[in-house]
């Protein structure tokens, strides 16, 4: 009886809010007749999208539009109109070099050395996500007790801030830290982590593993949850290896998945600035100075702004991204074909 | 009743209108970055100014040194700021300055006083702008840790030491004290010029231009390559971070991991406050070279900014600020050099009862009379803070590995210039 009552009061309250709903659109269908009828139906699709293109074209579209205008002027002028134009200047200067492959022939050979430092860190990078968050989510895809725990065990530094993970791991990494405390009681002598350009790369490809694997993991879990059961059961009956099972069917199945982990992996690392920055400073010298930090300096923490040189490398970082892009869309619509 | 009621209304609404403070009509900002206590004193200085000027407001707008040197600039540019600030970079922001002078109530005295910090912060060809006043004066020069010295039983040398002496003494107390800092600088090009004029740096040409190579000054560059080769500097104060960014290792020096800490002056507070009796710490006599014995002067000024929309009562609370009385309690309090030539040749009374702090300031004091007249040129140049910058950055290279010694001269060279004129390019 008492259920009854309940389901009926929670039915009324659900007719009431549906009678509100259907009264508020009806408010709004004589002002859309009246603009269907003014620019025809054909053109209402690009009503809708209205307001959400203003709002991209005034948040990315200008601003990328003033960055391009500023990467062809130069001084320290903030304000476009009282900036001199410089036309190519800016883009022969940051691309001037002897070889390409030596960042000291180079007149900015800081940029050089950022390209090749990002290079590097997100060839490295996005490879041990990709391996790391396969394995784990392989793991955790399993039958293990306190999975549910071991989920959000490895989901939690996604949810840190990467200031804070860089800063954490700072700490345990410094001379004092407490990595060098533990190899001290080991018996080991202390390492200086920071101080060693290779140490430096190491430590910060992996503290960006450690901090975004999570993500990634939950996104090949999905994909190996949705492989049907029955393909594996019967590789078993097969008597079907493991090794060959995971070859056969698990990795092809997963293919989509993992190029989306790889795809979206290599436009973050591309991107990377906080957690490095935090963590190394860009430093030993500039060892893993990365291209968007030098940016930033050349940009904003020099004592000269030069607003023109920093345009100029974030339009050649976003025509490197827009060919990563690209390549990811031609790659899916490959896939795609394929299946 | 409803008159009695009606009465009483009135009354409670007079008193109520009588007790409200006048409210302030204009509200300034300053900005402002603390080295170690002398936010606080600025605040107590502040509210006497608000006592005596009720219809002005001040607020201290507390940052941290990197907002001024790197926020403040892109502000300005966008001729959005505050009403004041105080900055290092006395002449790289020089167009930005108000000039405070028709409005103050006796620029006289601001000219006799202040009148060789007035050049550092205006731009060439300007004599007679007063833009503000100087919060501190400066002076790079090194602490030692004392405490090691007397455990390592090695005799503290004296004045006229040369810095390879100084090298070699601090490295002999880091080995016998198992301190793992023998000699620690400041990550800043600041810094690293005086060593480069003790060597016989001359910095510029004939025609006053920025000529920073020179022999002296690869004498100075060679010390710090081989000083980081052999484990004298630590390599994680200069080589652990890129570019231009600053570093200091004061907090290693206050943790009794140094012997010889080369800073300068704006460290004795935060010393006398954090250090305590954990050691005994002294400033001594600048380290020699062939050509001098020098460091580098410098300061903070609290300057006005043309951002304001109040340059009258923006000079009200500067001609406040200036004023001899508030102005030696200012520097007392937060143990600075004194920026005002009466205040410096009065002497001021400390407010501090560590005889080390007492010590060390008149040691800095004494300092002062002894730089290199290339240091106040090159304090006073508009563009100092690009030259410090290059030669930090591309040094940092040299102290990783990461280039030689001769391709950062030529890099340090083309910096400089590249960035020169950037500064200067304008729209015709």
């Amino acid at each position: 009886m008492a259920g009854d009552r309940k389901r009926g009061g929670t039915g009324a309250v659900a007719d009431a809010l549906d009678g509100a709903w259907t009264a508020a659109m009806g408010l709004t269908e004589p002002p859309m007749r009246a603009l269907q009828r003014a620019i025809g139906a054909a053109r209402m699709p690009w009503a809708f999208l209205a307001p959400n293109l203003a709002f991209f074209g005034l948040f990315v579209f200008l601003p990328l539009l003033i960055d391009v205008w500023f990467s062809l002027t130069g001084g320290p002028r903030l304000f476009p109109s009282q900036r001199p134009y410089v036309g190519a200047d800016q883009y022969r200067h940051l691309l001037a070099c002897g070889n390409y492959l030596d960042p000291s022939t180079c007149d900015q050979d800081r940029f050089w050395r950022a390209v090749r430092n990002t290079a590097e860190f997100t060839l490295f990078q996005v490879g041990a996500i990709v391996v790391v968050s396969l394995a784990t989510a392989i793991a955790l895809n399993r039958r293990i007790v306190a999975k549910g725990f071991f989920r959000a065990v490895f989901f939690f530094p996604v949810l840190l801030s990467p200031v804070v993970v860089a800063l954490v791991w700072k700490w345990i990494l410094q001379r004092d830290g407490l990595l060098n405390a533990v190899l001290g009681a080991a018996g080991f002598g202390k390492t200086l982590f920071f101080v060693s350009p290779g140490w430096a790369m190491f430590w910060a490809i992996f503290v960006s593993v450690w901090a975004h694997m999570g993500f990634y993991t939950l996104i090949l879990l999905a994909g190996l949850q949705a492989i049907p059961a029955d393909l594996y059961e019967a590789a078993e009956m097969d008597r079907t290896p493991p090794w060959r099972a995971f070859a056969r069917i698990t990795l092809p199945l997963l293919a989509p998945s993992l190029l989306v982990v790889a795809v979206l992996a290599l436009i973050k690392a591309v991107q990377i600035f906080d957690e490095v920055f935090v963590l190394t400073g860009g430093g030993p010298g500039s060892a893993t100075l990365m291209v968007v930090q030098y940016i930033y300096e050349t940009g904003f923490s020099g004592v000269v702004q030069d607003f023109g040189l920093a345009a100029a490398a974030s339009v050649a970082l976003g025509v490197a991204l827009f060919g990563l892009t690209l390549a990811q869309l031609r790659l899916s619509r490959g896939k795609e074909g394929a299946t | 009743m409803d008159r009695r009621k009606l009465l009483m209304a009135l009354a409670l609404g007079a008193g109520l209108a009588s007790g409200t403070p006048a409210r302030a009509a204009t509200e300034l900002h300053m900005m402002w970055y603390s080295d170690g206590g002398e936010g606080q004193v600025m605040k107590d200085l502040l509210a006497g100014f608000e006592k005596a000027n009720p219809d002005i407001k001040v607020t201290l707008d507390e940052v941290p040194y990197k907002a001024i040197q790197e926020s403040l600039p892109v502000q300005l540019a966008a001729g959005k700021g505050p009403d004041l600030a105080r900055v290092t970079n006395l002449g790289g922001l020089a167009q930005y300055y108000l000039d405070l002078r028709p409005d103050l109530k006796d620029a006289a005295y601001f000219d006799k006083n202040f009148g060789p910090f007035l050049a550092w912060m205006r731009k060439p060809g300007d004599t007679t702008s007063i833009p503000g006043i100087m919060t501190q004066l400066t002076v790079t020069g090194p602490f030692i840790n004392k405490t090691l010295f007397d455990q390592a039983k090695v005799a503290v040398p004296g004045p006229g030491t040369t810095w390879d002496q100084w090298a070699k003494t601090v490295k002999d107390v880091a080995d016998k004290t198992k301190t793992p800092y023998p000699l620690a600088m400041d990550r800043s090009g600041h810094r690293f010029m005086a060593l480069a004029m003790s060597e016989g740096a001359k910095l510029f040409d004939d025609k006053g231009n920025p000529a920073v190579i020179d022999d002296g000054f690869k004498a100075a560059a060679q010390r710090i390559a081989d000083w980081h080769k052999s484990g004298i500097m630590p390599k994680e104060i200069w080589g652990a971070v890129s570019g231009s960014t600053y570093r200091g290792a004061n907090d290693e020096f206050k943790n009794g991991q140094v012997v010889m800490y080369f800073s300068g002056s704006w460290q004795i507070a935060q010393f006398a406050k954090t250090i305590g009796t954990d050691f005994d710490w002294q400033a001594v006599p600048e380290p020699c070279g062939p050509a001098a014995c020098t460091g580098m002067p410098g300061g903070a000024a609290l300057v006005a900014l043309k951002t304001t929309q109040h340059p009258k009562e923006v000079a009200r609370l500067v001609d406040y600020l200036a004023s001899e009385p508030v102005l030696s309690e200012f520097y007392a309090r937060s143990l600075f050099i004194p920026g005002h030539l009466g205040l410096a040749s009065k002497g001021l009374d400390y407010k501090t009862d560590n005889p080390l702090a007492k010590a060390a300031l008149n040691v800095f004091a004494s300092d002062v009379a002894t730089l290199s007249p290339v240091a106040y040129k090159m304090q006073g140049y508009g563009h100092n803070f690009i030259v410090f910058n290059a030669v930090i950055s591309r040094l940092g290279q040299v102290v990783v590995g990461e280039i030689p010694l001769d391709e950062a001269y030529k890099r340090i060279a083309d910096d400089i210039a590249q960035q020169i004129a950037e500064a200067d390019k304008k729209k015709n």
